[in-house]
């Protein structure tokens, strides 16, 4: 996996349900993370599910709160607040920085 | 049922279609509840699912949501085909909503604290989109295969039957069977309203599904096991346990088909609607009788139904050709309906199911089963007897004349039954050999025959090419005879009883010729008598003209003498002719 790469793109979608306790941590944590190791490199788009209930079916969503990474490829899913780093980092793959 | 009426009160019903279970739970499952069918692999949970959600939509206007965790929309729409339901026509027409739940464990990362909100919220969108009032979820422990924090899903499945409570759906939740639990997650604890147990057992190689509702809070239910049967019709419950015996009853009575068998049941033959047993070893013509009675059912235009379990249609039509049954044409005027199954095709159960499933499409009056004996292969004695007991008893309450044959073995006691049916029949028919002389002959009597004067006499059973019929037996000289040893014993009874009215001629003949040799000697002595008196009378005229000439000749004489002298012998002779007088 070629982190490094200048042209990578990282498109994140984070599903939630509401202004919930573990929503705004996810999103807190999510933030920082990507500052972090993707600085320049990301976008987040926030799905609220209460607003748009018939996106959850799409993504097959059953956690709240839920990341996804659509890009890059492969998908993956990483469900809970976020808030352990190392398992996050796995979960992206993304390869802690030096 | 003054429960019944209780529970109407205490927990709405909501029917689920499926044959056989709403009687089972008085209507249906708890409305607007959570019910619990748990079942190893193949039990039949999802078609139970399926099937109560599709009856919900086209019969009860109750639109559902089927979430399944296992199956693709693709293989649902399949096996909802299987049934003969349309699945994305009926979801076309907003009946019938799905949502497949796919997870993979391996795409999915689990890091803090969550809650499965969105999957409260896709089946709420479900529900929404369809104004759905029943739920499926198929089956929801899949996830605790695929979400690793069991404690947060467990918490969390509590929260959605709570909140499927709160949405005022019936819901259906699958769950696989567990060691010792019912499911493997222990999914009962959750859901504590109803819970509905469906296992498969396999018994000697022969398969068997029961269902069982192990709970089923604020109603009665039947605690029993119940067999049931998937078809091509979907899945069919036995309702039937031993239903009591207030059942209804005729006093019609009906033909046996046999004239002399009638005349033995008090004339009249059996009383319509009730159980008849027919025992008997091998050959000794109980597919004969039986198909006699299924003519003459079919005579008087009643449908009959008739399970063979030893001989395809086709063979019975065509041995009863030879005692001059033409059953065929009952069969194409759809009066006769012939179900041919092998005993060990499926299991005891599923014996009764289908009983009560053909029964119910075809609406008999009379029901034979040829025989039941063989039904025994298929389960153990006990299980037979419990099996046609509630046979009889559904028979009995639809009013339908039972006949059933039972084939019994030259070592058991011809008066008893394997199946220890006995006190079930009404009309119990024997058919026996009869060996006589080295030749074997059928015998039939009727050992009981409740509620009718009958018959206590043994009669030769004959099969002939014109049918059936009874002829007395020989018992003349303290001894029962036979076939061709009674009729040997009837050839010699007549040739004796000619010899004796041969003798008897004779001896007439012999009587007449000596009365008219007696008439003759009388006539020849009367011919003589006559002679000699006529001989008599000539003699006395002969006397007379004597008499006169003597006279004559005195008067003559006396003229000549003129003297007293004269006068003396005139009065001898006078003396003389009255004596004579007096003796002719």
């Amino acid at each position: 996996m070629m982190s490094e790469s200048v042209e990578e793109t990282w498109n994140l979608r984070l599903y939630v349900a509401g202004q919930t306790p573990k929503s705004i941590t996810a999103f807190a944590n999510l933030k920082k993370i990507c500052e972090e190791h993707l600085a320049g490199q990301y976008s987040i788009e926030v799905v609220d599910l209460l607003k748009n209930p018939q996106l959850a079916k799409g993504d097959q969503i059953i956690a709240i709160p839920t990341l996804v990474r659509k890009l890059p490829e492969p998908l993956k899913k990483i469900i809970g607040d976020l808030a352990n780093t190392e398992r996050v980092l796995v979960g992206l793959d993304i390869r802690p920085g030096p | 049922m003054v429960m019944e009426k209780h529970d109407l009160v205490a927990v709405e019903k909501c029917p689920t279609g499926i044959r056989g279970l709403d009687q089972i739970t008085n209507g249906g499952l708890p409305k607007d509840r959570p019910t619990l069918v748990c079942g190893g692999a193949g039990s039949g949970k999802t078609l139970f699912a399926m099937e109560f959600l599709m009856h919900g939509a086209i019969e009860y206007g109750e639109p559902g949501v089927f979430m399944t965790f296992e199956e693709t929309p693709q293989d649902l729409a399949k096996n909802f085909y299987s049934l003969g339901f349309d699945l994305p026509e009926m979801m076309s027409r907003g009946l019938i909503e799905t949502d497949h739940v796919s997870i993979t464990r391996s795409e999915i990362e689990e890091t803090g604290e969550y809650d499965l909100e969105g999957l409260f919220i896709r089946l709420g969108a479900a529900i929404d989109a369809i104004g759905a009032k029943r739920v499926v979820l198929d089956t929801i422990e899949a996830l605790f295969s695929e979400l690793p924090n069991a404690t947060i899903l467990r918490a969390e499945l509590r929260r959605l039957f709570l909140w499927l409570k709160g949405r005022s759906v019936t819901a259906i939740v699958t769950g696989e069977s567990g060691d010792k639990t019912l499911t493997r997650y222990g999914l009962e604890e959750y859901v504590a309203d109803c819970v509905i147990l469906l296992d498969s057992r396999i018994t000697g190689q022969i398969a068997t599904r029961r269902m069982r509702i192990v709970k089923y809070r604020g109603a009665a239910h039947g605690a029993d096991e119940y067999p049931f049967l998937i078809d091509e019709d979907g899945i069919s419950v036995l309702p039937i346990t031993s239903l009591g015996l207030d059942y209804p009853v005729s006093k019609e009575r009906i033909s046996s088909g046999v004239h002399r068998l009638d005349a033995m049941l008090g004339g009249k033959g059996f009383f319509q609607g009730s159980t008849i047993l027919l025992s008997g070893t091998a050959g000794t013509g109980k597919t004969s009788l039986s198909a006699t009675f299924a003519d003459s059912a079919c005579r008087r235009g009643e449908r009959c139904l008739y399970f063979a379990f030893e001989e395809s249609p086709r063979q019975i039509i065509r041995n009863m050709e030879s005692i001059g049954l033409d059953l065929d044409q009952w069969v194409k005027k759809g009066l006769l309906k012939f179900h041919s199954a092998r005993p060990t095709l499926y299991g005891l159960e599923m014996h009764l199911v289908t009983f009560h499933k053909v029964i119910e499409a075809f609406r008999p009056q009379v029901f034979i089963v040829d025989p039941i004996s063989n039904l025994i292969d298929a389960g153990t004695a006990p299980e037979v007897k419990s099996v046609l007991t509630r046979l009889i008893d559904y028979l009995k309450m639809k009013k339908i004349s039972s006949f059933l044959t039972d084939l019994t073995h030259s070592g058991d006691s011809p008066e008893g039954t394997r199946e220890e049916i006995s006190s079930l029949i009404d009309t119990w028919l024997l058919l026996r050999d009869i060996e006589i002389k080295g030749e074997r002959n059928r015998g039939l009597y009727i050992l009981k025959s409740r509620g009718m004067y009958h018959s206590n006499q043994l009669q030769e059973f004959l099969i002939t090419n014109q049918g059936l019929d009874l002829v007395n037996i020989y018992t003349g000289s303290g001894e029962a005879l036979t076939g061709s040893a009674r009729a040997a014993q009837e050839a010699q009874e007549r040739a004796s009883e000619m010899e004796r009215r041969h003798e008897a001629d004779r001896i007439r003949r012999d009587q007449e010729r000596k009365r008219k040799a007696f008439e003759e000697k009388i006539a020849a002595l009367r011919a003589e008598f006559d002679a000699e008196s006529q001989e008599l009378d000539l003699l006395a005229e002969e006397e007379k003209e004597r008499q006169q000439f003597v006279t004559e000749e005195q008067s003559k004489m006396k003229e000549l003498r003129k003297g007293k002298l004269a006068a003396d012998w005139e009065k001898a002779p006078k003396r003389k002719l009255n004596g004579k007088k007096k003796g002719a």
